[in-house]
């Protein structure tokens, strides 16, 4: 490796292993969580997703899904004009007439989500107030709930966490002590819950639920026998709402690759006292199916360097994945933000040379890339083709939130996206 | 507050965005919230660029706001001077930047850079996007261009044609063209080649891939070509009064506009442009005089877009095409009255409008045959089974194609009659389907076969066929009722509505429509298949 350029010398914590995490701060490169609707409107089939911003909100969310053609889109803006901020006009009644103006276009939506951006919350228009003020009027037709997307307090896949977060908030806390259940936590392509709620099932844990739900009307249990499993590390006030409703979560890797999938079961199994015995009877098969495919890919990936840029919270246990099952050489793993707690299991299994940074400067992280000379980078979709016309590999990162890539049966299929750009620059050089 | 679900144009500080990123060594310094960074991959992946916007962002996050973002933006502007030493630098706000008002000129001001460094005041939450980008390329030009105040206009104009060696070519620029311009890079190749087969020399091309010090040249030229007139008639208007250089005011885009510009460029640049109209093969008004074309012949068009392309695609489709335009129409507010006029022509009311709503309640009261319209319009047109074709910008990744495809000149003509006749059924499957709806491959309700993606082959009955139209035939109402408020689906009788069902679906829409504005004009309570025949003798096919 090539001497480090500027690595920020202060604000240095360590892991437990001793791997030293640098915070950088500067311009970043990264979405806000506004960009969280584009798979929530699709997994959450009923829900609609109302921005309430500026034409640069507008703008961000077409630019990013417009490339679909809507027949009819689960997502709008309603873009603040100058009346709504000279105080010309109310905005909370403007609010409450877009609101109607939706509703009566779209009857078939039971649940809207107002959605707060940077304008809106710097002019602090109180948009959770307007979520129970319009709950009154459309009681029994559209549930109205808020939650903030905005730049200025998330990045990207934290719009999902605070997308769910408004939604564990309106579970009630109960007192009365149920029967011991299992809530899987995060947004999972639909195929992949299917999976999962199968092992679950032959492992025999009975009452699994996934959260978010695919429908608004389904009821989500929280009580103090409810044990969590987070199926994405971008959770973090999702994960705390349900604490406080008495919830334990289950410490355990991510799900992605074989180790981590089983190792993710395993943690679940330990909890509801399934025996080894049993645990491997059901994921022997699958394990060994998971390794079979995995093992077309390796040899593209084994000792390839890679580095990350911050964007989704992924890149901790995806460095993981690839370190551990693929044998890539982990050079800098940017992340836009590192909740140690939930990542606890994952630093524990990464290498111990790896270069972690917490925040970002996109220009002296550039400038560390190209001494680094990673074989592929992970990045944002700003940065990968000028990388590529540099001549270096890149594969985007949207796609890995994008993409099924959670579990065995889709361990190579994430192997196999970060060895198609390796694939394809060979291909094409040739 | 306005609901949208999708907006025409972006916010402004993406206009200045575009000229930044059409220029060469111009820097922007923009004062934005995390996140805001999105308008970057406008640039790498709609436009394929092989480099980074020139733009440093401050991406303040919440944190920030407690403390000294108006030192957060010094630092930034420093930092991207020191980095990239740019040859100029222009300096604003993003919609979130205006509100917490740090005054971006000011404070760049203050720091006394070694280079031009031009403020932007972008009103973010009153203006939009091609605004934003002719105000930043005036700006950008005033800044740039010295002006002599103790010379006039005219004076200017005297000295360039005195200044004159003998035998000299008269010359041009070009202005308009951007990053992330509709078919801009094709369209200054096609004008290019044009001009110089006129023997006319173009001396600076802007803003796109001109630089500073390009932009300096600009008063030398003879005369100016306001290609993009949304971008560039700002500030050739001004050049105009203040150097005394003539601009053009057509647009070259179709056939006889192509022959108008060539005459209005020649007596601009003193030439005589006989020569060259003649020497031009005109094959797409062949293609639409060729008897395949007679089909076309009165096809309702509806058409969207800037004003530019909106005015320019009603005169193609109008006298080049030979379709009828029932509805033109232009998100661009600030040249309402052009597409007013225009307008006039076709004997229908302008839509002035950024609302997406309004013109989706539009389409489908006209259900016109084919839209002329942007990347919105195709939602629309989705949403109402309409054929569909972009005519104009906001677009998206597919068309910024690899291939060489200009709206403009002559080659323009050819792309423009290609891509708007595409999405029509073509003439043989359009008759065939007119007398025999139920085949089961070839039904009504499909697509045009030669699209190619239709629905597997089933072997239905009619009775299904025939309760599928039902179906179709519910839906539009749905549509109606939404859009009309009213509810005439009680005017049919069932032996009516089955009539109805019976006509192919892109014209079902017209005849409903007729029929019930006969029977209200008529007095008529309920419809008949008597009525549905006595409103298309009243009317006409």
């Amino acid at each position: 490796m090539n001497a480090i350029v500027d690595l920020p010398k202060d604000e240095i914590s360590r892991t437990g292993k001793n791997i030293p995490i640098y915070k950088e701060r500067g311009q970043r490169e990264v979405f806000c969580g506004l960009t969280g609707i584009i798979w929530l409107h699709r997994k959450i089939q009923d829900a609609f997703f109302l921005v309430v911003g500026s034409r640069t909100c507008a703008h961000l969310v077409q630019s990013a899904a417009g490339v679909m053609i809507f027949a009819e889109p689960r997502f709008a803006t309603a873009i603040i004009d100058d009346r709504d901020l000279a105080g010309i006009a109310d905005a909370h009644e403007e609010l409450d007439r877009v609101v109607k103006a939706l509703l009566t276009r779209r009857p078939d939506i039971k649940m809207l989500f107002l959605v707060g951006s940077c304008p809106s919350e710097v002019i602090k228009l109180d948009l959770s107030r307007a979520a129970q003020r319009l709950n009154k009027e459309f009681l029994n037709h559209c549930r109205i709930l808020s939650y903030s997307g905005s730049g200025i307090e998330t990045t990207f896949t934290q719009g999902e966490d605070a997308c769910l977060a408004s939604l564990v908030n309106e579970i009630p806390k109960q007192v009365a002590t149920q029967e011991k259940n299992l809530l899987i936590v995060g947004c999972l392509p639909d195929v992949v819950e299917d999976q999962f709620q199968r092992l679950f099932t032959e492992l025999g844990i009975e009452n699994v639920t996934f959260f978010p739900p695919k429908n608004s009307q389904q009821k989500i249990e929280i009580h103090a026998n409810t044990q969590y499993l987070l199926a994405q590390p971008f959770l973090a006030e999702t994960a705390r709402l349900i604490e406080e409703r008495g919830a334990k979560r289950i410490s355990a890797p991510f799900p992605f690759g074989v180790e981590g999938t089983t190792a993710w079961l395993k943690a679940a199994a330990n909890q509801w006292g399934i025996s080894s015995d049993r645990f491997n009877e059901v994921t022997q098969a699958r394990i060994e199916r998971a390794k079979k495919s995995l093992e077309r890919y390796v040899p593209m990936l084994e000792n390839k360097s890679i580095s990350f840029f911050p964007d989704s919270q992924l890149e901790i246990p995806l460095a993981r994945f690839l370190s551990q099952e693929c044998g890539m050489k982990v050079l800098e793993i940017g992340t836009p933000y590192l909740h140690k707690q939930h990542l606890e299991a994952e630093l524990e299994l990464l290498p111990e040379n790896s270069r972690i940074v917490e925040g970002q400067d996109v220009e002296k992280q550039l400038d560390r890339c190209r001494s680094d000379k990673p074989d592929i980078v992970v990045c944002g979709l700003g940065l990968a083709n000028p990388l590529e016309a540099e001549g270096i590999t890149t594969k985007w990162s949207i796609e890995l939130v994008f993409s099924p890539v959670h579990g065995y049966e889709q361990a190579a299929d994430l192997a196999e996206l970060f060895a198609r750009p390796l694939n394809r620059s060979m291909r094409l050089a040739a | 507050m306005q609901l949208t679900l999708w907006t025409y144009e972006g916010p402004p500080h993406i206009g200045a965005m575009r000229i930044a990123t059409s220029m060469t060594d111009l820097h922007y310094v923009l004062h934005s919230p995390q996140g805001d960074t999105y308008a970057d991959l406008l640039f790498t992946m709609i436009g394929r660029s092989r480099k980074r916007p020139p733009v440093t962002y401050t991406t303040f996050q919440a944190r920030d706001l407690g403390g000294d973002t108006a030192q957060l933006f010094k630092d930034s502007v420093n930092s991207a001077y020191q980095r990239f030493q740019p040859k100029a630098m222009i300096v604003g706000a993003s919609c979130t930047a205006e509100l917490i008002q740090d005054d971006p000129g000011g404070l760049a001001k203050a720091l006394s850079l070694p280079i031009p460094v031009i403020p932007l005041e972008l009103p973010s939450y009153q203006k939009k996007e091609n605004w934003g980008a002719s105000e930043t390329f005036y700006h950008i030009v005033r800044g740039l261009v010295a002006v002599d105040k103790s010379i006039s206009a005219q004076q200017y104009q005297e000295n360039r044609t005195a200044s004159k060696q003998e035998g000299q070519k008269p010359t041009c620029n070009i202005l308009g063209p951007t990053a992330l311009g509709f078919r801009n890079r094709d369209d200054v190749q096609e004008i290019q080649g044009l001009l110089e087969s006129m023997g006319i020399e173009v001396r600076v091309v802007a803003p796109l891939n001109a630089s500073v010090s390009d932009l300096a040249k600009i008063p030398a030229a003879d005369f100016n070509v306001s290609l993009y007139p949304e971008i560039s008639q700002l500030t050739s208007t001004w050049l105009n009064k203040t150097f005394g250089q003539p601009f053009t005011k057509i647009i070259p885009i179709g056939t006889k506009a192509t022959k108008a510009f060539i005459r209005e460029v020649a007596q601009l640049a003193n030439l005589d442009p006989e020569a060259i109209l003649a020497s031009q093969e005109e094959r797409a008004r062949w293609y639409a005089k060729s008897v395949d074309s007679t089909y076309l012949t009165d096809k309702r068009v509806f058409i969207f877009g800037d004003a530019s392309h909106a005015i320019a695609a009603a005169k193609v489709a109008a006298e080049e095409i030979g379709f009828k335009v029932v509805g033109l129409g232009t998100y661009s507010r600030e040249f309402a009255r052009e597409v007013r006029e225009a307008a006039k022509f076709y004997d229908v009311e302008a839509l002035i409008t950024d609302d997406y709503l309004e013109v989706e309640q539009k389409v489908a009261e006209l259900s016109p045959d084919l839209v002329l319209g942007t990347q919105m319009e195709r939602h629309i047109a989705k949403r109402l089974g309409v054929p569909c074709a972009v005519i104009s910008a906001p677009v998206h990744v597919q068309d910024f194609p690899a291939r060489y495809s200009p709206q403009m000149g002559f080659e323009g003509a050819n792309v423009l009659f290609d891509t708007w006749i595409h999405p029509l059924m073509m003439g043989l499957e359009e008759h065939l389907i007119m007398m025999f709806r139920d085949d089961f491959e070839f039904s009504a309700k499909a697509a045009p076969s030669h699209l190619g993606h239709g629905s597997p082959v089933e072997n239905k009955r009619t009775a299904d066929l025939v309760s599928d139209a039902a179906d179709d035939q519910k839906s539009t109402q749905v549509n109606a009722e939404v859009f009309n408020g009213g509810d005439p689906a009680n005017l049919w009788d069932a032996a009516a509505e089955k009539e109805l069902g019976k006509i192919p679906f892109f014209v079902r829409g017209k005849a409903r429509r007729n029929t019930e504005k006969f029977a209200v004009e008529h007095g008529i309570s309920q419809i008949t298949i008597e009525t549905l025949y006595d409103a298309k003798a009243h009317y006409g096919r």
